[in-house]
């Protein structure tokens, strides 16, 4: 069996598992919850194995290297990683309904990256600007980044609509945990992505002087880091101004995922040079 | 640290730089701003805007600098504003910081541990005199500073732990300007250039890439050769430049470059970053013979002449072209000769190396093809040097531990009251931490378990 077949079948574990999360929320059911963790457990060991075999592959095709090196391969990366960050917050909060807002994402990163007709998931030996221990630690730390924000923007679409309704809310809100949990929760998953996203430019800036002697050049997909980084940044000052908590702050971090996903997907449409995710 | 003049120009102008309302301005506009040198291709050609643009964009453009906006001044006016913003506001707040960290006996109030939510209470069914030992070497085990009170009805134990993680902020804004000073070193004392240098040449200049001005290095440098190879689907695998540094004509460092893998001398270092054919110095020529169907091998040399067999003239190797185009196709590496019959007048021929059959059109003597070139390649080779980077990796390390500290870690204060009960000891553990209060209520309960265990 070979990785793609695995990762495209967890593509459907996580399908289900979100479809799972949205119904025990909906309708209440424990049960269905239970069983979606459970799914989504089998799903991460699933995808981890996936991972390593692809590792192996790529080793036995003669051009060895980790699993990292094209956009295929970090969105299989960003779904592990988010999937992973998603299940520790779940038992340390012991709520599942966040999971109905963050395991769609999951599903949507692995189906985008195995159905889509433009990303090609076969193993590809690197070129050699990409051959760079560098391009572990920057790819590892961004994405870990980029997961935790993912989840942020999740928690804050919870956290506008708790506010909605005024506090209280409908029978449906009534599940969500309260809004100070999400937006402690909210803060937490930004100061941990911030730290990360930090970590992921810095090791890129490290690695492009170690390979073309700038460590900035302000290239499109190295300027939209530095927007996603500012704008997060804001959002870790604001909660310092008075009328700036709750409501503002989730939109920030929408605002701020919007920007990471630019600066992943949306960067190839402009003009410049970065040489990965081409 | 707050000048004294109440009302002054310069204390409002204080004030405004201590605001984190400028901050948030200041980090918003960067992030909007920033936006438009991604839409509009930085430091391209004058003519290309124009083109692009159109007559009035282009002007509005130029007139603010939006061909080069990272680097002109409203840019870094922004820059400089954050930075003024940065420190006054972290001097301002500083001496008070400082007061908190630096204490020798950092003040409990009972009361205020007393009225917290935050807490955990058990009765122990030992006696109080017993529990005192006890409970502090417990406590000490978890926290850095101990300290014990008699509060009259009983006995309390005052912890702390983390007061210095009150600084992490500081090391986080310390570090920005840090990563400023270290790109202002580098645009001041650094420079970026680049130098292409074909196989066996030697270069002693570099032309910068910002002004296209030419530079002397303190050192030449040498191609000894330039290696590509590729991957079987074709894509590259390896680009690797054999240099020599020579000092007074001396060889002192010799290192084959790749990329990811420069070369560092004298603060300056050397960058793989292009490559390219040049026309390759012998050439391997098959001449077939229409009339006697001999075949001749012949090596010749750029601009060399050589006699022809059987009486036919000379011909001469005079260029070589990357691509060749005719009749609307272009026919890749050629070379172009010169044949030259024993009367009348050379004519040109041309011998594009993937097509041999190609002289057979000219319908000659013989039929020229090439038979073999040796490649023959130049290395573009980038040269920079940037005395700031140190500074800014230093930057990179502090922001990166000032976060983490920032984020995760917390002064932690614990109080643990015991006052004695007709059976045993009432406990009661509170602590306070100054964020992240959800992980201080873990520590409490985790505290109390072990006393009562
Ligand atoms: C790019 C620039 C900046 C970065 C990356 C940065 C980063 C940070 C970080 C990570 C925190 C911790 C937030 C938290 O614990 O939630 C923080 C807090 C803070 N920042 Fe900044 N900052 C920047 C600029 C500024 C500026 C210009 C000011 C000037 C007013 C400022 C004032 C503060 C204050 C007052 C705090 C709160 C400190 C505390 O909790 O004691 N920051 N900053």
């Amino acid at each position: 069996m070979s990785s793609s077949l695995i990762l495209s079948v967890i593509t459907f574990v996580y399908g289900f598992s979100a479809i799972l999360y949205v119904a025990a929320w909906v309708f209440k059911k424990d049960a269905i919850g239970k069983t979606a963790t459970w799914i989504t457990l089998m799903g991460i060991a699933a995808h981890t194995a996936g991972i390593l075999l692809r590792w192996v592959e790529s080793y036995r095709l003669g051009i060895g290297h980790a699993p990292l090196s094209n956009m295929y391969e970090s969105l299989i990366f960003f779904s592990w990683i988010l999937t992973l960050i998603y299940l520790i917050v779940e038992r340390a909060n012991k709520n599942r309904v966040v999971g109905a807002f963050v395991a769609p994402i999951a599903f949507l990163a692995m189906a985008y990256a195995s159905l889509s007709p433009n990303i090609n998931d076969r193993i590809q030996p690197l070129v050699p600007a990409l051959k760079s221990n560098w391009l572990i630690a920057h790819v590892v730390t961004s994405f870990i980044g980029y997961a935790a924000f993912g989840i942020a923007f999740g928690i804050s679409i919870m956290y506008l609509l708790k506010q909605r309704e005024g506090g209280s809310g409908g029978r449906l809100l009534a599940l969500f945990p309260e809004a100070r949990v999400l937006e402690a929760l909210n803060h937490q998953m930004v100061m941990f992505g911030f730290l990360f996203l930090s970590g992921g430019i810095i090791t890129g800036a490290v690695w492009a002087n170690s390979a073309w002697g700038t460590y900035w050049s302000w290239d499109p997909k190295e300027t939209w880091s530095l927007i996603t980084w500012f704008i997060y940044a804001t959002l870790l000052h604001a909660r310092l101004m008075r009328g700036w908590r709750g409501k503002r702050l989730a939109y920030i971090s929408i605002i701020g995922f919007g920007a990471v996903l630019f600066t992943y997907f949306g960067v190839n449409l402009l003009p410049g040079l970065h040489s990965y995710g081409k | 640290m707050k000048p004294n003049t109440s009302n002054s120009v310069l204390e409002k102008t204080w004030d405004f730089f201590s605001s984190v309302r400028l901050t948030v301005v200041l980090l918003l506009t960067l992030a909007a701003t920033s936006i438009i040198g991604t839409l509009v291709p930085q430091n391209a050609s004058p003519a290309e805007y124009f083109q692009t643009y159109g007559p009035f964009l282009f002007r509005l453009f130029s007139l603010l600098d939006i061909f080069d906006m990272y680097h002109c001044w409203w840019f870094q006016l922004l820059l400089l504003l954050l930075t003024a913003n940065i420190l006054i506001c972290s001097l301002n707040r500083l001496s008070g910081t400082w007061k908190i960290v630096f204490v020798k006996n950092p003040p409990f109030v009972l009361e205020r541990f007393r009225k917290l939510e935050n807490k955990a209470v058990f009765t122990d069914s030992r006696p109080l005199d017993t529990l005192k030992d006890l409970y502090v070497s417990k406590v000490k085990r978890r926290f850095r500073y101990v300290r014990t009170e008699e509060t009259g009805k009983g006995f309390c134990i005052f912890a702390e732990k983390g007061r210095w993680t009150r600084l992490g902020v500081y090391a986080v804004h310390f570090s920005v300007v840090l990563l400023l000073i270290g790109a202002l070193i580098g645009s001041f004392f650094g420079f970026e250039g680049f130098v292409t240098l074909g196989e066996g040449e030697t270069e002693q200049h570099v032309r910068l890439r910002k002004t296209g001005a030419v530079i002397p290095l303190d050192f030449a440098i040498r191609c000894d050769a330039f290696h590509v190879s590729f991957y079987e689907s074709g894509s590259p695998k390896e680009y690797r430049s054999d240099l020599t540094i020579l000092e007074g004509g001396k060889p002192v460092l010799k290192k084959s470059i790749r990329v990811n893998d420069p070369l560092h001398y004298k603060g300056v270092s050397i960058f793989q970053s292009s490559y390219g054919r040049l026309p390759p110095r012998r050439i391997t020529l098959k001449l077939l013979s229409t009339e006697t169907k001999m075949e001749y091998i012949k090596e010749v040399s750029a601009g060399q002449r050589i006699d022809l067999p059987e009486g036919a003239g000379a011909f001469v190797y005079q260029d070589f072209k990357t691509r060749y185009p005719f009749r609307g196709q272009n026919l890749g590496e050629t070379v172009i000769g010169s044949l030259v019959p024993p009367q009348g007048s050379a004519r040109e021929i041309v011998l594009p190396l993937r097509f041999p059959g190609f002289d057979r059109m000219r319908k000659g003597a013989f039929v020229f093809s090439v038979q073999r070139v040796t490649p023959r390649y130049y290395t573009g080779l980038q040269v920079s040097k940037d005395p700031g980077v140190w500074v800014v990796y230093t930057g990179f390390i502090v922001m990166l531990i000032g976060c983490y500290i920032t984020f995760f870690m917390s002064h932690k204060r614990l109080c643990i009251e015991l006052t004695p009960r007709s059976k045993g000891t009432r406990v009661q553990v509170s602590g306070t931490a100054n964020k992240n209060k959800l992980s201080m209520e873990a520590v409490i309960d985790k505290m109390a378990k072990d006393l009562a265990a």
